[in-house]
């Protein structure tokens, strides 16, 4: 009994940093009908400003609130910035490019983060007073975490106040129900969304501050905090703040148990629960049912199979791509096998975002899954390389259909969502589970046999396998399952009403891409000889989802281009500039304002009107 | 022996009512309309025949069998085709694809991964194409197509799947009205050639009185009267709250 209470009480402290987070993210969303994904990194700035602010101040507890205020008004105004840089250019686009864009401002603020304060952690000296203790039914609890308990229902009721009793709270709720109506009545709408996008940042410094005491700030605020909301909004109801609420308390006291009584799979849990929940409340629980409205909209172009000119184009540099080993050799035959991975690892992205319609912000758990699947055999049952492969693509197209058969009925955003929080979770596994994965130093010596140890015939092999399953998912799309597929993407209610059955369509699609990637997962891990948390992280799933906008998701040759191009660049960004994450986001933002299609889209377009005309 | 079946059907929304204890029946071949002013439940009507919206009482029978509980999907599968108020095409096909579609899934041919779709039942597609008069356009994408031939689309759609009952929310919106006569007597031609049972709504009184053999009228989510067309024009609650004397509504 005496060990229940300060758990639970650690479980609220923990709930209100979750729900300061998760606020924002909600009140952006039901305006903006935005996802905000760089809403990690904005809590992220708000621990390192208030890290700059609070390590100048006097100690006394007055200035400490002022500085956390003050760092609030910071992050605030940085969303101000933010918004009328990137998101006001992007609220007519396509939902998947306003996702991108976000993601693109993470990169960002990743490297200009590392450029202002160093890649330390900088925890913040605590004074006396941040160090007390209150007896709480005989045992002693942090006074801080009390403070915590207190500011998350604080806020809550301030949002409601701001929300139910001010104009702007009508604006903001009436344009929350009903978009075009706010326009009509000649609202300022650029000026409301500005507003409510400054306060959702400035909740999430305030919340980045807050959680200095009790941590640090790091460069790993962003994506775990992300993947944290994420769980909550989805639980809770995308675009509702009780739901925010009751979902923070529900996974903050879930996880301050789940420590003392399963260390080991606590975030397992989370996603569990998340599970159940969906299961039974699809729209989470005080959500209300996402409008498909976008569906209809967005009007893909008709697909037809490449005109001929190109595909002789392929065969030339297939024919290439085999004979280069007697040409190039050395590192440049390394970068060609990770250019065949990378074919894989596109091919499959496309195959589910593109004419599945279901994008994902968390490719790599499915390339890290088969690399684990591989390497784990090898290292504790000394499986050979063959068996290896063939598990790869079995495991990670299990793993991506039991996840499907979770998801598959959840709107495009949710799902885009919860892809990132899965990844995220399976990279925390796999850098948690020491005992078995190696964690952070992964798994080493997985090398291929004897014949396929040479890079010559290694790269053969992955040549052999990507182009082969590249040829494959390519078949399947021009087969009646890919115009099945392509038809539920298309129009879900007249894809059901000619009898076609939407989920298992979908789930299909998703077994297909993740055993894809996971082949080309464990492609990479024998080629590299080892296997690495790193391979899950959430930069390498926005390295799938660039090789695919790079090629533009309305041709079957795109994802392919996607790769080459991009392993190109990537390799000579990295040996050239530290900044790459700076550059790559820099990148993505501009694409995306510029080219909604993709390059392969764009130019594809032109030689479309060209013909025409 | 009727194909479709409904007994006293209802479903709320909120607190709006927006059908309330309709029963009804269609014979093979019959075109009946469901007529009513707007927002008097049709959509709702016709989404829960289909399986799109799950009704709250009553139930609805196929050739005997019940339906209402499953899902669209199933009651596609039943023999049930239908065209929407709103067009619902799959935009990154062709319009002869778009028919294809429907045969493919037919015919049970979705689970194939090898050979391309695109050769499968092109003649079968173009002779469903050639009955709507679609033919020429059976290359174009759908999204170049004119409203009025989404609406043929549509019912080239529907008729892939081989249907028994065929439901037809509004298939004449947006057309010309000679378009909407032309259209409505070539359902009425299929339905009688194949034993079809059609219930369609239509805003155009011309086009309704011209093909349908019965008459339902929808108020404020009741049936308020039936029959055959010139009963329908001579019904004083009929004319009261739909044909508008006295409140010149429609
Ligand atoms: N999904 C829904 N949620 C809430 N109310 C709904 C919903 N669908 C329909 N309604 C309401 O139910 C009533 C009947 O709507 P329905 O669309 O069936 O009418 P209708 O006869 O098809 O009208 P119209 O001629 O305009 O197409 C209306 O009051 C409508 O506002
Ligand atoms: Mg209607």
């Amino acid at each position: 009994m005496s060990s229940i209470l300060p758990q639970l009480l650690t479980g609220l402290a923990t709930a209100s940093s979750l729900f300061l987070i998760s606020a924002g993210l909600t009140i952006i969303f039901g305006v903006s009908r935005i996802v905000n994904f760089s809403h990690g990194s904005l809590m992220m700035l708000g621990a390192y400003i208030g890290w700059s602010i609070l390590t100048r101040l006097p100690r006394e507890p007055e200035w400490f609130a002022l500085g956390i205020l003050a760092t609030a008004l910071a992050t605030a105004l940085i969303g101000v910035v933010l918004e009328m840089a990137v998101l006001r250019r992007v609220y007519r686009s396509p939902e998947l490019f306003q996702l991108l864009a976000t993601f693109g401002v993470v990169l960002i603020i990743q490297d200009v983060t590392l450029l202002l304060w160093g890649p330390t952690e900088l925890p913040l000296p605590r004074p006396r007073w941040l160090r007390g203790f209150v007896e709480v039914a005989g045992s002693r609890f942090p006074l801080y975490d009390l403070v915590l308990i207190a500011i998350g229902p604080l806020v809550l009721g301030l949002l409601w106040l701001a929300l139910n009793r001010t104009r702007w709270g009508t604006l903001v709720r009436a344009a929350t129900l009903d978009r075009e109506m706010v326009a009509a009545l000649g609202v300022d709408q650029r000026r409301l969304f500005t507003s409510v996008f400054a306060l959702g940042a400035g909740l999430a410094g305030l919340g980045g501050a807050l959680s200095l005491p009790n941590a640090s700030a790091n460069l790993g605020i962003d994506l775990s905090v992300i993947a944290d909301a994420f769980v909550v909004v989805v639980v809770g109801g995308l675009g509702s703040l009780p739901g925010a609420f009751l979902a923070s308390v529900l996974i903050g006291v879930l996880q301050a148990f789940g420590i003392v009584l399963v260390p080991k799979i606590t975030l397992v849990l989370v996603f569990l629960v998340m599970a159940v929940v969906l299961v039974f409340r699809p729209n989470g629980l005080l959500g209300r049912p996402q409008t498909e409205a976008r569906e209809a909209t967005v009007a893909a172009p008709v697909v037809r199979p490449a005109p001929p000119a190109l595909r002789l184009l392929g065969a030339a540099a297939l024919a290439l791509a085999v004979a280069a080993p007697f040409i190039v050799g050395g590192y440049y035959l390394t970068v060609l096998t990770d250019a065949c991975v990378a074919i894989l690892f596109a091919a499959s992205l496309h195959f589910m975002m593109g004419p599945g319609g279901m994008a994902s912000f968390g490719h790599a758990a499915w390339f890290g899954i088969g690399a684990y699947a591989a390497g784990l055999l090898l290292h504790w049952a000394g499986a050979p390389m063959p068996l290896g492969l063939l598990a790869a693509p079995v495991a990670a197209g299990i793993v991506s259909g039991l996840f499907g058969w979770f998801v598959v009925r959840l709107s495009g955003v949710y799902l885009a969502m919860l892809t990132l929080a899965f990844a995220q979770i399976a990279w925390a596994v796999s850098f948690q589970w020491v005992e078995v994965t190696g964690g952070d130093n992964g798994l080493l010596g997985v090398w291929p046999p004897d014949w396929a140890r040479d890079p010559r015939p290694y790269y053969w092999m992955a040549l052999a396998l990507s182009v082969g399953v590249a040829l494959l998912l390519r078949r399947a799309l021009y087969a009646p399952y890919g115009y099945a597929l392509r038809a539920a993407r298309d129009s879900a209610p007249r894809a059901r009403a000619i009898g076609l059955d939407v989920e298992r369509l979908r789930i299909v699609a998703l077994v297909i891409a993740g055993a894809a990637c996971g082949l080309g997962g464990a492609i990479f891990a024998y080629g590299k000889g080892g296997v690495f948390p790193t391979y899950i992280s959430i930069p390498h799933s926005v390295e799938a989802l660039l090789m695919v906008l790079l090629g533009g998701l309305q041709t079957v040759a795109g994802p392919i281009i996607g790769a080459l191009v991009y392993t190109g660049l990537a390799d000579i960004l990295v040996r050239s500039t530290d900044l790459w994450r700076l550059v790559l986001g820099a990148v993505i933002v501009v694409l995306v304002v510029a080219f909604p299609e993709g390059i392969a889209g764009a130019v594809r377009r032109l030689w479309l009107r060209g013909r025409e005309a | 022996m009727s194909v479709l079946s409904v007994q006293g059907l209802g479903k709320s929304f909120g607190g709006v009512r927006a059908v309330s204890d309709v029963s009804f029946s269609v014979a093979p071949g019959e075109m009946l309309a469901l007529i009513g002013p707007n927002g008097a439940g049709k959509s709702t009507l016709f989404n829960m025949v289909g399986g799109q919206l799950q009704p709250d009482a009553g139930s609805v029978t196929l050739g005997g069998a019940t339906i209402s509980g499953l899902g669209p999907r199933a009651v596609a599968r039943q023999g049930v085709g239908r065209t929407f108020q709103i067009t619902a095409t799959f935009g990154s096909m062709t319009v002869r694809e778009n028919v294809q579609m429907a045969i493919l899934s037919h015919r049970r041919e979705i689970w194939r991964f090898w050979r391309p779709a695109a050769e499968r039942f092109g003649d079968e597609a173009d002779a469903l194409l050639a009955q709507v008069g679609l033919e020429v356009q059976a290359e174009r994408a759908t999204g170049v197509l004119a409203y009025g031939d989404l609406k043929r689309l549509e019912l080239a759609v529907a008729l892939g799947n081989a249907p028994r009952l065929l439901l037809m929310d509004e298939p004449t919106a947006g057309m010309a009205p000679a378009e909407r006569v032309a259209l409505m007597q070539l359902t009425r031609r299929l339905a009688t050639e194949r034993g079809i049972a059609v219930l369609f709504t239509e805003h155009d009184m011309d086009v309704v009185f011209d093909v349908a053999d019965r008459i339902l009228v929808l108020d404020r989510g009741a049936l308020i009267a039936e029959g055959d067309g010139p009963a329908i024009r001579a019904n004083p609650a009929v004319r009261a709250v739909y044909l508008g004397t006295g409140s010149g509504g429609h």
